[in-house]
């Protein structure tokens, strides 16, 4: 890392430690901690676009499964609801996949049949209607256990830190058979592709109650750090916060933010030094090799589709395992939070800002822009006040633009990625 | 009677919405489908022109309003209509002067356009919002129904009414206007067939002597026409709300792809097959089978294929199914 | 080295003289010290083997090339410094060797296309066109991409054609095509030659392209290598034996 780098970085840490000191240092742990989350979700954008030029729209999507993964996981089992319909579901689920499965096998047996299209469509009409007839009713089931306070299946109740790699294993599930079905297309119509697997992904996570309660929430996952009450009632805990001249309540939020602070560093640090070696080893010069001059690795015998599939799959994870912390740290499950216009298109400003096809790029990147966007906010608010401060506090004009301020954020984010785009287009810190 | 209460429910509660979501989504995919046939790429800012048109058209109609200024039975939108597309083909211009020009110089790969058009996305996202707000706003006006559900069961005396919303016709008659006008454009007129001739080969295009400068123009005014048209016929039919656009992006880009990316009439027949797909599919048949089958085989359950939530879904799946088995679209669009 | 001599003792009607140059501001020469010239009403023929310089030369002439040294002439005025564009403007006509039509648009429609810079009544050249071209009057309707190869290339020319030219550059018009469409092609250059125009032709089928050519340049590795009449080049048993294969 050279000097320039460094004093990037430097200047982010400096925005940071200003929040702490002119607004709370708890607000700026907030800030660092979201930060982190998106430094690992632009990590995973970065190896899909970076390594391998592929342009993946659907983000949002693959950070929704790590949050899933993440109530799968952790949360308890109702056990009512599974005895009512769970391993009805389950089977319903396997019929669905076994329709396709066999669908795609006809297809596939049946190559230049002439009843070929015929036969997959009867496949999957009766397919569909078999799994309709196990599925439904056992849906209706579990839904109607404790609908207030359940009304689904739950999870595995294990440690949420676990949920974490599995989330990533979902998302990436879910990338392979995605990158099977649309790797081949040229790269817009792969980004409206996945534009697509996002949408579908909210979709499911909104309507399938018996699996995530939909829009009613999933809230109290499990948290891997103490929780602030009960530092807050801990003697010892109040004693050493008092020598440091803290008060409990606050000395306890920031415990935990630092807490958090600390595990996402860790899965940080890791993934930079994994992704920073896959970069450095022959097979990340062969993945560049591929997005550089594709005709001409797979003149070379590279097989590119199997490459590619393996960044998307790899980056798609990334994603998952990042969803996961977020929803750990949110500590529950929302599917209506989960806005493209958030989490696909601002990881991608995050990317091409801090410097696609590098890892601290996009690192720096994350941290930046996260910052930028829950900052913009006060201080477009500030700015606002001080452009009208001759106004009188009921004009109407000053009334709107302090009410539009929250939209400046858009704004501002879609500035800074124009003119990014247009003098550096490189970003903060190129690929070397 | 009842094999007609079977046909009247049907036509109410999908052909007569299909048929005006498509026109407007066919109007949304033209916009589309001319800026990647002339302009050579994947505009993902089409659903936030769309809102800003809306918008613009909006505000003049609430002038209009209260200077007293209306259309008789029809919306007064329609008369602040062309102040709308001037409007956003101000906007247009200008975005593709200060953003776009840079790139098209360069020969930059539609790649980095599209994440450009992002960036832009964002922009007018936040101009939209910044200028109108968030919320849902109503500015339909003028008579509600052309025929409503109650008058039609007096006239026919079925047990099923057919509600035929004036927004609905409008749609459905300026979309037919509007595809006319642009058709005889493309194939009648000097400019239209520079630029069809441009889409097809711009270095052939260029050696004719064909002003790129001046194709890029006339393209982005179309362009702004008819997404402002499309935007508020959307905003009169269902309601305007800002974020509404965002998400129209993918059944527009799907109405585009299936239609095949760059012909105009594939994206008019991509725009009815994805509205009829996603409505057909949602749709609980259980009252017009019911109406159709014998009493004893009636259906108990919605007979609905996916639920209402679900209708991205089906235009995201109409859209991959398309590109795997036929990625130029159905009616033969642009091969790069 | 024979250069053609205007009919009236003059200059060519069109010259690239002495043309230096490549492709790009910092790329290599691939043109050194190369002359091409015809008068009107005339056949001038470049050929040579693959990598030769043959389109290169061409395309020096009609300006795609950068030059650093020497000029082109038309009528006498200096239109080096002109785009290909311009040079369209003033009186030459390029018809590529590939996607050189419009395929998605009717016969007519390409030919209307190639007519885009006049302002005139342009249905004199097209029937003219047709003339010329009978089989594209039947097909005039028809998408030119649903066409054959051979009638492809009419199209085309005609479309260069329509803007009334002094100079008609063909680069390689009978690439791909059957021995029977070439000779076919053959006769309409002849054609439109005698109507008064230039033709600056660049051919791969080096013995029929000489056998109609007033003017043969024979290119080796960017530089003039023969040059004389087409029968002159024919018979020449040093060109032969290199180049014609004895």
């Amino acid at each position: 890392m050279n000097l320039k780098n460094i004093a990037l970085f430097a200047v982010v840490a400096v925005l940071f430690v200003a929040t702490g000191v002119m607004q709370s240092w708890n607000v700026a742990l907030n800030i660092f901690n979201m930060g982190l989350i998106s430094a690992i979700m632009a990590l995973g954008v970065n190896m899909q676009w970076g390594y391998a030029g592929l342009m993946n729209i659907g983000i949002v999507g693959f950070v929704a499964l790590g949050g899933l993964g993440a109530v799968i996981v952790s949360v308890e089992p109702v056990g009512a609801a599974w005895a009512a319909g769970g391993l009805r579901v389950l089977l319903g689920l396997a019929a669905g996949a076994a329709t396709i499965v066999a669908a795609i096998f006809t297809w596939r047996r049946m190559a230049g049949h002439r009843l070929r299209s015929l036969a997959m469509l009867a496949l999957l009409i009766v397919g569909f209607v078999i799994y309709r007839r196990i599925f439904d009713p056992a849906v209706h089931a579990i839904e109607a256990v404790n609908p207030a306070l359940t009304g689904y299946l739950g999870g595995l109740n294990l440690n949420i830190l676990l949920s974490w790699p599995v989330g990533g294993a979902l998302a990436a599930g879910a990338a392979w058979i995605i990158g099977k079905t649309a790797l081949g297309l040229r790269s817009d119509y792969l980004a409206i592709a996945t534009l697509g697997i996002g949408e579908i992904v909210i979709s499911i996570l909104k309507n399938e109650e018996w699996l995530s309660r939909g829009v009613k929430n999933v809230i109290g996952i499990p948290r891997p750090v103490p929780n602030e009450i009960d530092l807050q009632n801990s003697a010892s805990f109040v004693e050493r916060a008092a020598s440091i001249g803290l008060d409990p309540a606050t000395a306890s939020t920031l415990t935990v933010k630092i807490a958090y602070s600390g595990l996402f560093i860790v899965v940080l640090l890791i993934l930079i030094w994994a992704t920073q070696a896959a970069l450095n080893s022959p097979w990340g010069r062969m993945m560049r090799g591929i997005r550089d001059n594709e005709t001409a690795a797979e003149a070379m015998g590279k097989d590119v589709t199997a490459r590619h599939l393996q960044i998307f799959v790899l980056g798609s994870a990334v994603c998952g395992i990042a969803g996961a912390m977020m929803t750990t740290l949110d500590g529950q499950l929302t599917p209506a939070s989960y806005q493209p216009l958030r989490f696909t298109f601002l990881i991608w400003v995050m990317v091409i800002v801090g410097g696609s096809g590098n890892n601290w790029g996009s690192v720096l990147g994350g941290f930046l822009i996260w910052w930028l966007w829950v900052q913009v906010e006060p201080i477009g608010l500030w700015l606002i006040n001080v452009i009208t401060l001759g106004l009188a506090d009921d004009n109407a004009l000053k009334a709107h633009l302090l009410a539009s301020a929250a939209h400046m954020r858009l704004l501002t984010m879609g500035l800074v990625l124009l003119l990014v785009l247009r003098f550096s287009p490189r970003g903060l810190i190129p690929e070397k | 009677m009842d094999f007609f209460n079977a046909i009247v429910a049907f036509s109410n509660f999908v052909i007569v919405p299909a048929t005006a979501y498509g026109a407007q989504l066919a109007l949304g995919a033209l916009g589309v489908t001319l800026i990647f046939g002339i302009l050579r790429f994947s505009n993902f800012a089409h659903g936030e022109t769309m809102a800003f048109g809306g918008m613009v058209t909006i505000l003049v109609t609430w002038a209009f309003q209260s200077w007293g200024i209306s259309f008789g039975p029809l919306p007064t939108a329609l008369l602040a209509l062309p102040f709308g597309i001037l409007g956003t083909a101000l906007l247009l211009l200008a975005t593709d002067r200060a953003v776009y020009r840079f790139y098209r110089v360069q020969r930059a790969s539609p790649a980095i356009l599209l994440i450009v058009s992002m960036g832009v996305m964002f922009v007018m996202n936040g101009l939209v919002r910044f200028i109108i707000g968030p919320n849902e706003q109503r500015f339909a006006d003028g008579e509600r129904f052309i025929i409503s559900a109650r008058e039609f069961k007096a006239l026919t005396g079925l047990r099923e009414g057919l509600a035929f919303k004036t927004t609905q016709g409008i749609t459905i008659v300026t979309a037919v206007v509007v595809v006319a006008l642009l058709f005889w454009f493309l194939n009648r007129t000097r400019t239209g067939k520079s630029m069809r001739a441009f889409s097809d080969n711009e270095d052939l295009a260029l050696l004719s002597g064909i002003d790129p400068e001046r194709v890029v123009t006339v393209t982005w005014i179309i362009v702004a026409a008819l997404a402002t048209v499309a935007g508020v016929l959307y905003g009169l039919d269902k309601s305007y709300k800002p974020f509404v656009y965002l998400q129209l992006l993918l059944p527009i880009f799907a109405s585009a792809v299936v239609g095949g990316l760059g012909s105009p009439l594939g994206a008019i027949g991509g725009g009815f097959i994805i509205a009829f797909s996603e409505i057909t599919v949602t749709y609980a048949f259980k009252k017009v089978f019911n109406y159709l089958l014998p009493e004893n085989l009636e259906f108990s359950s919605l007979v609905q294929l996916l639920s209402t939530d679900y209708k991205f879904a089906v235009s995201f799946s109409i859209l991959v199914i398309v590109l795997l088995f036929k990625p130029t679209g159905l009616f033969q669009g642009k091969q790069t | 080295m024979t250069t053609p001599q205007a009919a009236t003792g003059g200059e060519p009607f069109l010259i690239g003289d002495a043309m230096t140059g490549g492709y790009g501001r910092g790329g290599p020469d691939i043109l050194h010290a190369c002359t091409i010239a015809v008068n009107p009403g005339e056949i001038a023929v470049i050929v040579g083997p693959n990598g030769a310089g043959k389109s290169t030369a061409m395309k020096a002439v009609f300006g795609m090339l950068t030059l650093h040294e020497g000029a082109v002439r038309l009528d006498g005025e200096d239109i080096s410094a002109l785009s290909p564009q311009a040079r369209v403007g003033k009186g030459m006509a390029f018809v590529p060797q590939n996607q050189n039509i419009f395929t998605s648009m009717t016969v007519e429609e390409n030919l209307e296309m190639g007519a885009f810079l006049r302002r005139d009544d342009i249905s004199e050249t097209m029937e003219q066109v047709y003339e010329l071209f009978p089989i594209l009057r039947d097909k005039r309707r028809q998408a030119a991409g649903e066409l054959s190869g051979g009638q492809r290339q009419q199209v085309a020319v005609g479309r260069a054609l329509m803007t009334q030219p002094q100079v008609l550059m063909l680069d390689e018009p009978t690439a791909g095509v059957s021995p029977i469409v070439m000779d076919e092609l053959f006769d309409r250059i002849i054609e439109v030659a005698r109507t008064g125009i230039s033709i600056l032709m660049v051919e791969q089928n080096a013995r029929q392209a000489l056998a109609i050519a007033d003017t043969g340049y024979v290119m080796v590795q960017g530089r003039n290598g023969y040059s004389g009449t087409g029968k002159e080049l024919l018979a020449d048993p040093e060109v032969r034996r290199s180049f014609l294969g004895g």
